[in-house]
């Protein structure tokens, strides 16, 4: 940390450069901690520190005011250079009521900042969430930095004459929280001026009131005695280009626009709410005007089958659900996997099993998605790796989707769907495109619905109001060729393994797995999928920073493996793999190329933090042997 | 949707070799289902059979235009969505009262509430017809089965009471011995536009033998079935439907003068209820057609709205919803 002059026009309290911050923001439910998090990624995005989100919220819409269970809250880490994960602990935690300290208190480590509203500190909310003492003054929160803030107060005494009533006037408490933690980190205010006016366009004394109490947090920071100095962050160095924060869900609902498109498919989503998915359904109601059709069907089952229905119809055909709701369409994805039509299921995880932890994350649905299917029911499977990443995996899985005449799973999670950071906006024009090559005239010798391409395996896609091509097809097993029902065995085997080798046959259209081992002498491998790539990463960037050598690579695709997947794991003593859940691509690794990989498993509905990954992967290195499963 | 060169039963024959047991009613249905379709004017390759798992499910394999077979009570719902994204087709469904009244039961709710532009066929055995002969959802309370040795239990659904209080804008019932009635109601059911819905009792010979006899036979069907007409008076060989005092409508005996006439087009859903509550002697014909604007229209149009107000250039709206409002550059 450095502290440098201050010029005429700058705060007049010293600022200090500091190169990365975690900042959590912690409330009740309705306290509007989310917007505040977004905001204020909002404008750290727009300074261009790198940077990474995870909001953290319960399952109630409002659970009981200032409990534990209600209360919401919202991390970001943002830097001077690469940021890998939201962080795995806050250096400053705002905490807006005794709840969200007593609940956020044991992730915070000690020396941190803490920002408390005091004026929630009552006896009543205090005994709400057990504090028998104040916190305050019993010495918990000795080894912390405090800074205790009437937040309520002040926003209030702000508001005063604003023509709003004590009620609503203390609703935009959040605002000075806000305010103030943007003094703090010299971040700029325009953008959040304008996004309060655009968002309470309709309620003037709303929007005044929210623009008043951003200002009074500013000011109280600029002068009161609370806060000595004030924080910097320069930009992260990133390649040149427009950028964006984008959260996962947008990002996969894009890239499903964007595919459609450049494949010259009307998109179809058929899907039923569910958290954490729900976003996807509502992003693609409002993109009409790219020809998306979206409906929202009665049930799960409903919403896959209409999505079918739209893809015999030359449709790209979407559902969009978590968990629960793949186990109900479930029946239909294997009717896909016969029709060999085109479908995207996206699965977006959530802790399981059953109902679970809707709002927590987890990776415990790969078997269902690899395997989870009565008969030999191959489906590919490609996992998003960051949020921004899932707008690439959403490209891919529809490239894979229409030129194998596939149903794809698309197989995301609670932490990309609502994490953020920033993306390198791609340029429009220059996607790749996919070409769905329908069948658009009577070949010679008559059309076979069941006849295939011989370098992918794929059937033709003939769409009804096409003449001469009239064809009926099914769940039954069918002749190859013709497609006719077929009861011979000869045939079923020879099917069975048709369709096994055309998803197998995907492999050699992905690129090979590519490893991370910068000195070509690490004995230890990281395999990861899905969003722990950030958490791996960090940890292996600090082993390597000590000296370690640790190797990493990432799957994308997780059915078929990339061609070399075996080959890369066998050149390692050791394959770790740590997944948020008890070892299922450990098992998947293990059948299929005899690798005796080493689980790290956690399904705390959290992501890893890299700490904890990087004692899981130092106690392998130097010696052969570990304990398993965490 | 029309055609130049008239087409024939012939062309909706497929080449499949149809597999039901001799002497099942499916059989009568299909020869006048593909009897009829020529009417349409309809290319063969703008219309699509689309069913789900039961003897009366292999119907589209039979029949010479595009076609799915899907699985066990789906068909609305893949039917929705392609009559959605391809307003274009024509498409039917074929359902059994298993498919469509059990397992599928909740979307064949949804589709005719939406009203969704299908056709939807339901072939009414009273009986699993595929899995041999266990009870259905409209199996007669105490049927002896297979899986009820002692008699069923429970009240069986009737079909049209129940699509009429999901307020289906089309619902009519046949049967599959008469030709003539089938065709006139396929003809109606067909060209509606919204969901139609149509019950055909079907005999399942093997299983359910002579379920619909009484409205077959020479002798008993006159006096067994009201023969619906829009504005003829509603009554059977023998009895009338008349207005109650309370204005209910109630069946008297002898054919009088004071006969409700049929009224197909009411818009209150509630008289079609009373007539589907009928069940000696049975309705036949058109309980209630009515004009309501259809899913897929209003869904094309709020497309159209949406696509009106957008720009032509396809990679400049893309960049443009990418690049989103709040951007910044690193030089
Ligand atoms: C998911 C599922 N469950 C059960 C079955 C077994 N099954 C096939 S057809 C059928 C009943 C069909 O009855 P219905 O719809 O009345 O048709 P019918 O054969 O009488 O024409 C059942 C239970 C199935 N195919 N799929
Ligand atoms: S079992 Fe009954 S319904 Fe099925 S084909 Fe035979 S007769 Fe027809
Ligand atoms: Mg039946």
């Amino acid at each position: 940390m450095t502290t440098y002059p201050q010029s005429p026009d700058a705060p007049a309290k010293p600022v200090e450069i500091v190169s990365r911050v975690v900042i959590r923001f912690a409330g009740d439910s309705g306290d509007g901690m989310q917007l505040t998090g977004e905001r204020f990624t909002a404008e750290t995005a727009g300074l261009g520190n790198d940077i990474a989100t995870f909001p953290d919220f319960p399952a109630e819409i409002r659970a009981p005011a200032g409990t534990v269970p209600g209360v919401s809250a919202f991390q970001l880490q943002f830097a001077d250079t690469k940021v890998l994960t939201p962080g795995d602990h806050p250096d400053v935690l705002v905490a807006m009521n005794p709840a969200a300290l007593k609940s956020q208190l044991p992730i915070t480590p000690r020396g941190a900042t803490i920002v408390l509203n005091t004026d929630e500190f009552t006896r009543r909310n205090l005994a709400k969430v057990g504090y028998e003492r104040d916190p305050r003054s019993d010495g918990t929160l000795e080894s912390y930095q405090v800074h205790e803030v009437a937040i309520t107060a002040l926003t209030l005494g702000a508001l005063e004459g604003s023509g709003l009533g004590k009620k609503d006037a203390e609703r935009a408490k959040n605002m000075f929280a806000l305010g103030l933690m943007s003094w703090l980190y010299n971040r700029p205010r325009e953008g959040t001026l304008r996004f309060i006016d655009a968002k309470f366009a309709k309620k003037p004394l709303v929007a005044a009131a929210n623009v008043k109490a951003f200002e009074a947090g500013w000011s109280f920071g600029e002068t009161t005695e609370t806060f000595a100095v004030s924080y910097e962050v320069a930009p992260a160095p990133m390649p040149k280009g427009v950028y964006r924060n984008i959260t996962g869900n947008l990002a996969l609902s894009y890239g499903l626009v964007a595919a459609a498109q450049k494949a010259g498919l009307p998109l179809f989503l058929g899907s039923y709410p569910i958290t954490p998915a729900s976003d996807i359904l509502h992003t693609l109601a409002g993109l009409k005007r790219f020809g998306v059709r979206t409906f929202q069907a009665e049930d799960e089952i409903a919403g896959i089958g209409a999505a079918l229905g739209a893809s015999f119809g030359g449709s790209l055909g979407l559902t969009t659900t978590s968990g629960p709701g793949v186990a109900l369409k479930t029946e239909t994805i294997g009717l896909a996997v016969s029709l060999e039509l085109p479908l995207i299921i996206v699965d977006v995880q959530r802790g399981g099993p059953s109902t679970g932890l809707p709002t927590k994350t987890e990776q415990a649905d790969l078997f269902q998605a690899v395997l989870g299917r009565n008969g030999e029911s191959p489906v590919p499977v490609v996992a998003p790796q960051s949020p921004a990443d899932c707008f690439d995996a959403a490209m891919e899985a529809v490239r894979i989707a229409v030129t194998y005449r596939t149903p794809v799973f698309l197989l995301s999670d609670g932490y990309l769907a609502n994490g953020s950071e920033p993306w390198l906006v791609p340029d429009a024009a220059s996607l790749p495109t996919v070409d769905p090559a329908f069948t658009t005239e009577l070949p010679e010798g008559g059309f076979l619905p069941y006849s295939r391409d011989p370098e992918t395996l794929a059937r033709p896609w003939a769409v009804p109001g096409t003449p001469g091509l009239e064809h009926r097809i099914g769940g039954l097993e069918k002749a190859d060729g013709t497609g006719n029902i077929s009861y011979d065995p000869a045939n079923h085997d020879r099917m069975v393994r048709l369709r096994a080798a055309k998803v197998a046959g995907i492999a050699r259209s992905i690129p090979p797995l590519a490893v991370d081992d910068p000195s070509g002498e690490a004995d230890v491998l990281v395999l990861g999928w899905g969003s722990t790539y950030g958490p791996i990463a960090a940890a292996i960037a600090d082993i390597r920073s000590r000296g370690g050598n640790v190797a990493q690579a990432h799957l994308r695709h997780l059915a078929p493996f990339p061609a070399n997947t075996g080959e890369v794991l066998r050149a390692y003593r050791t394959v770790l793999i740590p997944e948020m859940n008890l070892g299922q691509l450990s098992l998947l690794i293990r059948g299929t190329f005899l690798v005796d990989a080493v689980g790290f498993n956690q399904v705390r509905g959290l992501p890893f933090t890299s700490a904890e990954l990087v004692d899981a992967i130092e106690g392998l290195l130097g010696n052969g042997t570990t304990e398993g499963s965490a | 949707m029309t055609v130049d060169v008239a087409l024939t039963k012939k062309d909706f024959t497929s080449d499949q070799e149809v597999r039901w047991c001799p002497g099942c009613g499916d059989y009568a249905i299909l020869s006048a289902v593909q009897a009829f379709l020529p009417e349409l004017a309809i290319p063969r390759e703008d219309i699509v059979f689309i069913s789900g798992i039961g003897c009366s499910s292999r119907f589209p394999y039979y029949v010479d235009t595009y076609g799915m077979h899907s699985i066990h009570g789906r068909a609305p719902a893949i039917a929705s969505g392609l009559a959605l994204s391809r307003p274009d087709l024509k498409v039917f469904v074929v359902t059994g009262d298993g498919d469509g009244l059990s397992i599928g039961g909740n979307h064949l709710l949804h589709a005719l509430r939406r009203n969704v532009n299908i056709t939807i066929l339901l072939f009414n055995n009273r009986i699993y017809g595929l899995t041999k002969g266990q009870y259905s959802p409209t199996s007669e309370q105490g049927k002896i089965t297979k899986s009820t040795p002692m008699g069923s239990l429970d009240n069986p659904f009737n079909p049209l009471s129940l699509v009429l209080g999901a307020e289906a804008t089309f619902v009519a019932r046949s049967i599959d011995s008469d030709r003539k009635h089938l065709t006139s109601v396929l003809r109606e059911a067909a060209t509606h536009q919204g969901s139609s819905f149509v019950e055909i009792y079907q005999n399942c010979n093997i299983f359910n033998d002579g379920a619909f006899d009484v409205l077959k036979d020479a002798d008993t069907r006159d006096a067994a079935t009201i023969r619906l007409e829009h504005g003829e008076p509603l009554q059977s060989a023998t009895q009338s439907v008349i207005r109650a005092a309370d204005g209910s409508l109630e069946l008297v005996d002898g054919l009088r003068d004071d006969a409700v006439r049929h009224d197909a087009h009411a818009e209150d859903p509630s008289y079609a209820f009373g007539l589907s509550r009928l069940t000696t002697p049975t309705p036949i014909g058109v309980f209630r057609s009515v004009e309501r604007p259809t899913y897929d229209r209003l869904m094309a149009e709020q497309l159209e709205t949406a696509r009106a107000a957008a720009s032509d250039d396809a990679d400049g709206m893309l960049g443009a919803l990418l690049s989103g409002t709040d951007t910044w550059t690193v030089a």
